[in-house]
């Protein structure tokens, strides 16, 4: 049994277009499918569309809050269902598996963002080396 | 249409400034208020910051335009980062160099090919060392995205 509990669900949103914006101007992704009305319009969406980043941003928010923000080693991402302003956004997880590599404590686990309509857009992988206090043996 | 000929390609080495402010301003970009990155003098990155730092690709260190990835199909997949140590730190500089690594077909769920492509960006300190490195994976599907239910 796990001596880590994870901590309660991080929810963001209304995702507004501001959150948008202020993600694409940080990242540097400045493509307008995610910010101009028309040119989202022209390309069959019927809005703009979040990024799948930011909400792997938001996934990498709530493990690193709760494992260390220096401790992470491996962050994993696959893109499912689109994001859009409006939606109101959940980051969870779970610890999959702790082990030793080499002489290192690590610890593996599950993350998800779901959106409000339960529908996954973001699942997660990640690999933290563990404080050693917090592992049970 | 996906460029098979993109595997193997290799850009050049471009250098990369792992910089506070720039780690503070995507910290609150992803929603965190967490002091490692925000209030520590010298943080370390965010798992995912590193995916800022292709968007100062050029032409000839971006070996991603070889794969000529139709842009109304084409979506990102996946992305991974693996760290070997901590993440970079503030104040840092990297060298860094993508590579295609993979192009490959699947066939879609509701019929037709998918094309996938992986760029791995390997991020080297000063002395040749591999700190980081990043997996993108992009898919061309069959359709355009605004078709798929």
């Amino acid at each position: 049994m796990s001596a880590l509990s994870p901590p309660p669900d991080l929810v963001i949103g209304p995702i507004s277009m501001t959150d948008i914006v202020r993600y694409q101007g940080a990242s540097g992704d400045m493509n307008a499918i995610h910010h101009d009305e028309a040119f989202a319009h022209q390309s069959g969406f019927p809005s703009p569309l979040s990024l799948g980043m930011m909400q792997a941003g938001m996934l990498a928010t709530w493990a690193t809050d709760w494992l260390g923000a220096e401790r992470v080693r491996r962050f994993r991402v696959r893109f499912v269902e689109q994001v859009w302003p409006g939606d109101t956004l959940s980051c969870s997880g779970v610890v999959a598996r702790e082990y030793l590599e080499g002489d290192e404590e690590r610890i593996d686990v599950e993350l998800v963002c779901r959106r409000q309509t339960g529908g996954v857009a973001v699942l997660g992988w990640a690999t933290f080396v563990a404080e050693k206090n917090e592992v049970s043996s | 249409m996906v460029n098979r000929n993109a595997l193997g390609k290799t850009g050049d080495t471009f250098d990369v400034d792992i910089e506070r402010g720039k780690i503070r301003e995507f910290a609150r970009a992803t929603f965190s208020t967490n002091p490692s990155y925000l209030v520590d003098p010298s943080p370390v990155c965010e798992p995912t910051f590193l995916t800022t730092m292709i968007f100062w690709q050029d032409e000839r260190s971006d070996p991603w335009r070889e794969v000529e990835m139709n842009l109304e199909r084409g979506l990102h997949a996946e992305q991974e980062f693996v760290f070997f140590g901590p993440p970079p730190r503030a104040g840092t500089r990297l060298h860094a160099r993508s590579t295609i690594s993979e192009v490959f077909e699947k066939e879609g769920r509701r019929g037709g090919t998918m094309m996938f492509a992986v760029m791995v960006t390997d991020f080297l300190d000063d002395h040749g060392v591999v700190v980081a490195q990043s997996k993108m994976t992009g898919v061309e599907t069959a359709r355009a995205p605004q078709e798929q239910s």
